[in-house]
């Protein structure tokens, strides 16, 4: 027997008893490898018969198995396809819990239309069920937090899905601030605004100035004249500086303009979100420079959605904006969707494969800012990875098993 | 076909268009066609490579092997190699068209139908035309005890409702009752149940009563002096009991689930249960009632209490049981231009692939008491298919054309329809009326 055949011997049995052994403590810091009979890294070519070592919860190694050794302490899992962690760039999961009752649905406020001090770190849920639900399906990284629904709903925050707690989980608590335009931003209660899209942009331009003038007197020399900590103020601060952009939910075209133009009045960076009617102001977008969350190509095309298209993921990529998918909020059910198949209908609609994979992970690492750690298999990036037994768009694929910072977590359940 | 043997649905298409309508009527009605080199499914036996399917006067005249069958020469043939085809989906539970049943002035309304409510203009008809959907049990919603008459309609061009009605044997107008159990009714408002109990108990009570109606009816025989004043609500409960009108149930938990067995047991009435998010925990009961089961898939648990433990998994368990499993769309719950998408996710989780596309046309045949017109791909059927790009189970699939009564109803090569089916600007408006009778519309429709 020589070195090489003794060595996969061995550590092919150790990982079948892994597997039957279920996870223990030790085993979270075990490190893995990985067969993937496609590896795709999202940082160069796909590797067939590709191999990829985790330990410490890092990526160590990427590569072909051939000729590759390890040593017999690895766990070893085998996939057809292994894909970095997937990474849904707009939900609400954690906050809109699986139930649907009073108690379990923190992603929308209503007592004030803007409220931008309100973060998704003092909301999340890492052991609603569905947070361990949607990573079974291969996501590792969700930017979750205030739904669409009011004005300013608040804050999002990108978070690992281990499920432990909102600030172990976190990698970004303070990721963006969560805006609305068109009839999710607009309130239908007489006397209540803003009740049109004019009013909406009005309150917020205006709350934007007033951020503006904080920050000014803020920055005053005499510290007795500064104004007093506002909390609302201050996060907006960080919508005028950049540090933490504005997320903007804008579906009909007229809402995609204002967005933008807001934004060039306050030199904003922003995100657009949803962006149903994309296709019809697809030079006005590229032309911004703004990057966009693209709705969930399953979205019920109703109301300010009536327009949207399985094809629009297509027609942002052949326009060169960059975009990332997203399951969005459902305030009924599914009460959360799945970004992996969300992806699927693009990959079905015009999108190639590569590029419908990288808005779900390098593309989405990207734009929320997360690249360093996530998103691709590269060596030195977090161990977020997901392993399937077939093209991962296929409706009848599994995913089966996904790993974050090296931990095993199993994939779907049907038992 | 001889006139005055035209179908119902028919007739107004002949007084508007008259000459030139009537030609290509006949035309698509009269000129057998045939399709060759598809794959075809046919659900009733194993596909066939090399498929041929004939279709005349809207049914099918043949299916098998084209390669061992001879056409005469006035068959007109359509070369569909490397293409799939199956038998027309059929829906088992929809909303499209928006109709509605009861309103909330009593939880117990089986004198309302869903026929009097629908807007045949809505795009979502053509939307699920795109998704494969050839025959569509419309249904008023879950809020109530029983909220009214389902409408089983083929989606056949339809300017008016009545294009679109399957009539029975009998010369009713084809259709179930939607009845529901569980927390969508509990209310407790204007007369409508606040527990469980409470709800089962005023079923009962209806029925009952329904009973001692029918007594009275059969007791007065033809004697119309001896028959019980006319009650709409209560004549629909009859055709329930007498089996003529099928019970489409509204049920997720799993002792709701049982509580519709019972019913059903005590006034032995055809049901079907819908939804069925529980089923798993209780498919040996529900195959041991002999009732069948049109379930869905939706891509996570929860949104409600009674759905937490949904799961893809159901169809697989009821299918191991030994339960007729048949799907839904509960659109827009569920979009119809994913139907069958939500069978491949059944798949997923494990059931046969035969099961799942039966569940999809045959054994939602069977729920609406259909299936000895529609649901497979055999002689004599209503000639409802369509012609997929490939595996009817895969992402990648598009449904490319869908076939009612031996006429094209969508087309993915036609741009208008196109759109219904991936969406972008004018999808959310109503399709342009297909029939009266110029220009655009009609050329599309009828020359490709």
């Amino acid at each position: 027997m020589t070195f090489s055949a003794f060595s996969r011997c061995l550590k092919f049995s150790l990982g079948a008893l892994c597997l039957a052994s279920g996870l223990s403590a030790d085993e979270t810091t075990m490190p893995v490898a990985i067969h993937g009979d496609m590896v795709y890294t999202m940082d160069g070519e796909p590797i067939s018969d590709g191999l990829v070592l985790v330990r410490d919860g890092k990526i160590v190694f990427v590569g072909s198995a051939k000729d590759t050794f390890y040593t017999a302490d690895h766990r070893v899992l085998r996939a057809k396809v292994v894909t970095p962690g997937l990474i849904d760039a707009r939900a609400t999961v954690g906050l809109s819990g699986i139930f649907n009752q009073d108690e379990d649905q923190d992603m929308l406020e209503k007592s004030a239309a803007m409220q931008p001090e309100l973060r998704a770190i003092d909301a999340y849920n890492p052991r609603d069920p569905l947070v361990a639900y949607v990573r079974s399906f291969g996501i590792t990284t969700v930017n979750t937090g205030h739904a669409p629904g009011m004005l300013i709903s608040g804050q999002t925050m990108v978070a690992k899905t281990h499920g432990r707690t909102a600030d172990e989980d976190a990698i970004k608590p303070d990721a963006m601030i969560a805006a609305s335009l068109g009839s999710s931003g607009t309130t239908s209660e007489a006397g209540k605004a803003p009740g049109t899209r004019s009013k909406a942009v009005a309150l917020l331009r205006a709350e934007l100035i007033k951020a503006q003038a904080y920050v000014k007197k803020r920055a005053a020399e005499d510290e007795s004249k500064r104004p007093a900590r506002d909390l609302r103020l201050e996060t907006l601060a960080r919508a005028l500086d950049g540090s933490q952009p504005l997320l903007i939910t804008a579906h009909r075209q007229q809402d995609i303009l204002s967005a933008i133009r807001v934004a060039k009045e306050f030199n904003l960076l922003i995100i657009l979100d949803g962006c149903s009617d994309a296709p019809l102001v697809l030079d006005e977008i590229k032309a911004s420079g703004f990057p966009v969350i693209l709705h969930p190509t399953m979205a019920r095309s109703f109301g300010d959605q009536e327009n949207l298209s399985m094809e629009t993921a297509a027609k942002l990529k052949a326009a060169d904006i960059p975009f990332a998918l997203q399951s969005g909020y459902e305030n009924y059910v599914p009460k959360t969707r799945i970004v992996l198949f969300e992806a699927a209908i693009a990959a079905a609609n015009g999108l190639a494969f590569d590029d419908a994979l990288a808005c779900v992970t390098i593309d989405a690492a990207k734009l929320l800012g997360v690249a360093d750690r996530t998103g691709s298999i590269t060596v030195g990036k977090d161990a977020d990875l997901a392993l399937y037994d077939g093209d991962l768009f296929e409706y009848t694929t599994h995913c089966i098993a996904t790993l974050i910072d090296g931990t095993v977590y199993p994939g779907e359940d049907y038992e | 076909m001889r006139l005055g043997e035209f179908p119902r649905y028919m007739l107004p298409r002949l007084l508007c268009g008259l000459a030139l309508i009537a030609a290509v009527t006949l035309h698509a009605q009269e000129t057998p066609i045939a399709f060759t080199g598809a794959t075809i499914i046919p659900i009733t036996g194993e596909p066939i490579e090399h498929g041929l399917l004939l279709v005349q006067d809207g049914k099918i005249t043949a299916v098998g092997d084209a390669r061992t069958v001879r056409l005469s020469s006035d068959v007109q043939i359509v070369d569909v190699t490397g293409k799939v085809i199956m038998p027309g989906v059929i829906d088992s539970h929809s909303h499209i068209g928006g109709g509605s049943g009861g309103d909330s002035s009593s939880p117990i309304q089986p004198e309302t139908r869903v026929l009097d409510s629908i807007n045949v203009r809505d795009p979502r008809f053509q939307k699920t035309r795109s998704g494969g959907i050839t025959t569509v049990n419309v249904m008023p919603g879950s809020g109530h005890l029983i909220s009214g008459q389902t409408l089983y309609l083929k989606l056949r061009e339809a300017r008016v409702i009545d294009d679109m009605l399957i009539t029975m044997p009998d010369g009713t107008i084809a259709g179930g009752l939607k009845m529901a159990n569980g927390t969508n009714s509990l209310s407790g408002k204007n007369g409508f149940p606040g527990t469980r109990a409470k709800s089962v108990a005023l079923v009962r009570e209806q029925f009952i009563k329904a009973r001692e109606y029918k007594e009275k009816l059969a007791k007065a025989g033809d004697d119309e002096s001896k028959r019980p004043e006319r009650n709409l609500a209560l004549e629909e409960l009859v055709e329930v009991l007498d089996g003529k009108r099928i019970v489409q149930h509204h049920t997720h938990r799993h002792d709701d689930i049982i509580t519709v067995l019972r019913l059903a047991k005590e006034f032995g009435f055809k049901v079907a249960l819908h939804h069925v998010s529980d089923g798993w925990k209780v498919a040996p009961e529900i195959a041991a009632a002999g009732v069948p089961c049109s379930v869905i898939a939706i891509d996570s648990p929860g949104g409600k209490l009674e759905a937490r433990d949904l799961n893809f998994k159901t169809g697989r368990v009821l299918e191991e049981a030994g339960v007729t499993v048949g799907m839904h769309t509960d659109d827009g719950v569920t979009d119809s231009r994913f139907f069958i998408r939500s069978a491949a996710l059944m798949v997923r989780a494990g059931m046969s692939r035969e099961g799942a596309l039966r569940a999809l046309t045959l054994a939602n045949a069977e729920i609406l008491g259909l299936a000895d017109r529609i649901g497979s791909l055999e002689p004599g059927k209503d000639a409802d298919f369509i012609i997929l790009s490939g595996d009817p189970l895969s992402v990648y699939t598009h449904v490319e054309q869908t076939w009612v009564e031996g006429r094209k109803v969508f087309d993915r090569a036609n741009e208008k329809d196109r759109i219904y089916a991936v969406g972008g600007p004018g999808a959310g408006h109503p399709q342009s009326a297909y029939l009266c009778c110029f220009g655009e519309s009609f050329a599309h429709h009828e020359h490709q």
